[in-house]
């Protein structure tokens, strides 16, 4: 059977089991939200997304109501709207800062910025307390922890316990005195923090930040994303490198990557460095008088294609082994048995997966 | 790995053998905690008490090396009890009375003895796995990496086959690869006995398929493998190429593999920074890197990714295809005309059967597991649904065996390697990232408090660890997840090369190196 309901006159299906925000957002709409992350449980902290249901009192937040047959229900109206941005007011109010922060902190961390701009807020209209101290004195080079940006939606707290498993940090204090902490207080290296950067990722307000990303910050390049997949482990987590102009400034996940959905490791998160690290190979060596001393590419090529050729000659073609790499792309590796069966047709080939 | 990762939240009895896989493969883990959150059981053999192991409902603490014991135990319980799919077994199998009969001896009560792990706990684990609606899976190098690994294999696909756990949503039998393009590298037909998608080179008929696309009539007979290789360096092999490996620190027996390379007339190495390997070479070629390179790599659920360039190559550094494409032309090679790593990936795909429906536009959004047959074909996200490759389901009747080397009056204690969270493998590269650095500097060895006492060790002070072939020196830290009489340590740092005390032994089949299994001996050091 094939229900639906009416969003802002508009028959629409959906199916059991739906909330009201995810029908509404698959069908393009806009309703604003700060602490829904679709990989979590809603929480139906901060109000925005509240919907009008005909024969409802007052507003529902859309992120936990149900989808129900035969509702009407409307997204925008002007005192919907009015709501917003007297929450989006307050929000900011606590968090001054939070129209202008750097995109390199994190994947949402424009949320809270965007909804500014929407709403023409800018924390003047409720001046006052704000929860949340910072604590710059973590030394840990990876998550940058400004929580005088925090607006206690939760999201880290969530991310970290259910999509992580680890419940490194939690929530202390209540009302202006919440702070975000890992137990006892410690700094992040000495908790069960395994530093997956996934609370960076989610902070709507740039509370958490990328540090290793944020050392690029000063760049003037714009930001451009492009999408890849992590090096290390065989998961195969999907990514976007952000780049400014020639230099790698960061890597953030992919919310649709298919193995990953969003997730990612130490590893595919911060361990990117060595990219553009000083000690890369740039140019090609040859071994001259027992040393190895750089040498143009027509050379390095022609001494690497004569040592097989005279191996090939001198010993037999059997005598020529490649050893192909399971870290490089598989044109690599396709290029190196090509290489020893089309030159000197033997199987002498094998990867690194042996040990 | 038969099931696709995205079934890993699935299955409601999870077995989790040889794998640390919160260290190894993180976000693969986070989905199987996500299954114990919705209440699966969750069974972890692993020799030492990793964190998967503490947060499983049963730990099965087996002594390195033994896991064919364990797993027969369980085999044998599960038979013994009748608790099989008697249905499965009797459509999609084969051997099922030759593995019966096999298993008999394998009593919980003997395997204890050689495990260590208590018989009512095998007991109870076998119970559990078999009772499962849906029992997965996993394993990692634990397995593999021993001279039994074949056996390993073979005694994990008796448990699937006997309880129906294979071609199911949230079942089957899923090993996690350790490197990021593993896979990939055997998809290639980078394997001595496999052309391309797996085609034995030992057929004709694929021996023609491949004369016809390439020119060349290549030997019927299969390679050797590279620990061979390594062995026959300077009396059958006198040249070599080495490609995006430090072989010298991540394998087996470094004293071994030195002097096998040095004994090389003719040495190219093609990588991105100059490693110890590189070191040795006669000639070193600068390869472009990952975020420098287009290309593709293949995941451990079968899934071929797009991986893009997204800043220039570091200096005169270019990618592996074009350079082997050089050295290829100055052979006399006419097969190398490639323009795009686009072209390369085409051919491959106009090769393999696995990816005969498959090309570099197709995978942009990386939406299928192979095998995909043909153009329109939706991939396979689950294999052996109503048929194995062979058709039925073979049992094979693995013995127990010990490790190649087994503790003695001189090396008394077991070493087991393996890899920590912060660092991947040589840590060429994330040795040279400030935050994984940060986090972890140096190795350490693993040793249980209670050893730490009785060998007269300091929690932070210095060891000498030797085997038969070598010995480090390595810090002390106190630690009881590596059980007593047990001793851990990666292979992560060139400062302690702890290859230079592996090297035992070999499967007989794959010869994979039994890295996991060493006999040491473990002596404070004062200073
Ligand atoms: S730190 Fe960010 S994600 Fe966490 S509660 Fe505060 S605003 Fe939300
Ligand atoms: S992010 Fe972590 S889990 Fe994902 S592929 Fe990279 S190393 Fe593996
Ligand atoms: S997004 Fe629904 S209440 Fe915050």
């Amino acid at each position: 059977m094939s229900l639906d309901l009416t969003l802002d006159g508009q028959v629409v299906p959906f199916q059991e089991g739906e909330t009201l925000y995810e029908v509404a957002s698959r069908h393009g709409d806009k309703i604003p939200t700060l602490c829904y992350d679709k990989r979590l449980d809603p929480l139906g902290a901060c109000r925005l997304c509240v919907v009008e249901v005909e024969g409802a009192n007052g507003p529902l937040a859309s992120c936990t109501t149900p989808a129900r047959a035969g509702m009407a229900v409307r997204t925008v109206t002007e005192d919907l709207e009015r709501h917003r941005k007297t929450l989006v007011d307050l929000v900011l109010s606590e968090n001054p800062k939070g129209a202008e922060i750097d995109p390199l902190r994190g994947l949402a961390s424009q949320e809270l910025a965007q909804l500014s701009v929407r709403y023409g807020s800018d924390g003047t209209r409720f001046a006052g307390a704000t929860s949340g101290h910072s604590r710059f004195d973590d030394p840990n080079p990876m998550i940058l922890r400004d929580y005088d940006n925090c607006i206690s939606c939760y999201r880290c707290v969530r991310v970290c316990a259910e999509q992580e498993g680890d419940y490194a940090i939690s929530i202390t204090g209540r009302g202006f005195g919440t702070q975000i902490s890992a137990e006892f207080d410690v700094d992040l290296e000495d908790s069960d923090c395994t530093f997956c950067g996934q609370c960076i990722q989610t902070c709507p307000t740039g509370a958490l930040g990328d540090l290793r990303a944020l050392q690029h910050a000063d760049l003037p390049e714009p930001i451009t994303a492009t999408r890849s997949i992590c090096p290390y482990c065989g998961v195969g987590c999907s990514l976007d490198l952000l780049t400014k102009g020639e230099t790698l400034v960061g890597v953030q996940p992919a919310m649709d990557g298919p193995a990953n959905e969003g997730a990612l490791c130490i590893k595919g998160q911060f361990a990117w460095e060595w990219v553009q690290h000083p000690d890369r190979l740039t140019e090609p060596l040859v071994r001259k008088d027992g040393e190895l001393v750089p040498a143009t590419w027509e050379e390095a090529l022609d001494r690497a294609a004569a040592g097989f050729a005279q191996a090939g000659a001198e010993h037999g073609r059997r005598s020529v082994y490649a050893v192909a790499s399971g870290r490089a792309p598989h044109e690599s590796a396709y290029s190196v048995q090509k290489f020893i069966r089309v030159n000197f047709g033997t199987n002498q080939i094998d990867n690194c997966s042996r040990a | 790995m038969s099931n696709p990762l995205a079934d890993m939240d699935k299955p409601d009895v999870i077995f989790c053998i040889g794998t640390n896989m919160t260290e190894t493969h993180p976000v693969a883990a986070t989905r199987l905690k996500q299954a114990q959150a919705k209440g699966a059981i969750l069974i972890v053999a692993d020799p030492r008490h990793i964190p998967l192991a503490r947060r499983a409902d049963i730990h099965l603490p087996l002594r390195v090396g033994s896991d064919v014991a364990l797993l027969g135990a369980m085999a044998h319980v599960i038979a013994e009890r009748g608790l099989m799919d008697e249905s499965f077994i009797a459509e999609r199998t084969e051997g099922w009375d030759s593995v019966r009969e096999h298993l008999k001896s394998f009593t919980p009560e003997w395997a204890e003895g050689i495990t260590g792990v208590p018989a009512a706990l095998i007991e109870q684990a076998a119970v559990l796995y078999a009772q499962a609606d849906r029992g997965a899976i996993y394993y990692t190098l634990g397995i593999t990496e021993h001279i039994s690994g074949v056996d390993n294999v073979q005694s994990l696909s008796n448990l699937a086959l006997m309880t129906g756990n294979l071609g199911r949503e949230g079942t089957g039998i899923n090993p996690m690869r350790g490197q990021n393009n593993i896979q990939g590298a055997g998809d290639c037909g980078a394997l001595p006995g496999n052309y391309p998608g797996f085609q034995p080179v030992t057929d004709p008929a694929m021996q023609a398929k491949f004369e016809e696309a390439w020119g060349t009539k290549v030997d019927l007979e299969p390679g050797m493998t590279k620990v061979r290789a390594l062995e026959h360096a300077g009396e059958k092999i006198f040249a070599m190429l080495i490609c995006g490996e430090n072989t010298l620190i991540s394998d087996p027996d470094y004293d071994h593999c030195e002097r096998a390379l040095g004994r090389l007339d003719h040495l190219v190495v093609v990588d991105i920074f100059k490693t110890e390997t590189a070191e040795l070479a006669d000639v070193v070629l600068p390869a472009s890197a990952w975020a420098e390179t287009d290309g593709v790599f293949t995941n451990t659920e079968r899934r071929p990714q797009r991986v893009r360039a997204a800043v220039p190559a570091q200096g005169q550094a270019r990618p592996d295809w074009w350079i082997l494409a050089e050295i290829s032309k100055r052979l006399g090679s006419d097969q190398f005309e490639y323009n795009s790593a686009a072209e390369v990936f085409n051919e491959l795909c106009s090769l393999s059967p696995l990816y005969a429906g498959l090309d570099w536009d197709r995978i942009d959004a990386g939406r299928y597991q192979w095998p995909v047959p043909e153009a329109d074909h939706p991939g396979t996200p689950m294999l052996h649904v109503g048929e194995f490759p062979r058709g039925k389901g073979l049992f094979k009747t693995p013995a127990y065996r010990d490790p190649a080397e087994v503790v003695n009056e001189d090396y008394p204690v077991w070493l087991t390697t393996g890899r920590r969270l912060e660092h991947y493998h040589t840590r060429t590269m994330s040795g040279r990232s400030t935050g994984t650095e940060y986090l972890l500097n140096e190795e350490t060895l693993e040793v249980h408090p209670a050893d730490v006492q009785a060998w007269g060790l300091e929690h932070g002070g210095m060891a000498r660890m030797s085997s038969p072939r070598g010995s480090v020196l390595v810090r002390v830290a106190s630690d009881d997840t590596s059980p007593p009489g047990t001793v851990f340590c990666s292979f992560s740092f060139s400062e302690v090369p702890i290859n230079k005390l592996t090297g035992s032994g070999y499967d007989p089949i794959t010869d994979t190196a039994e890295l996991k299994v060493c006999p040491v001996r473990v002596e404070p050091v004062s200073g």
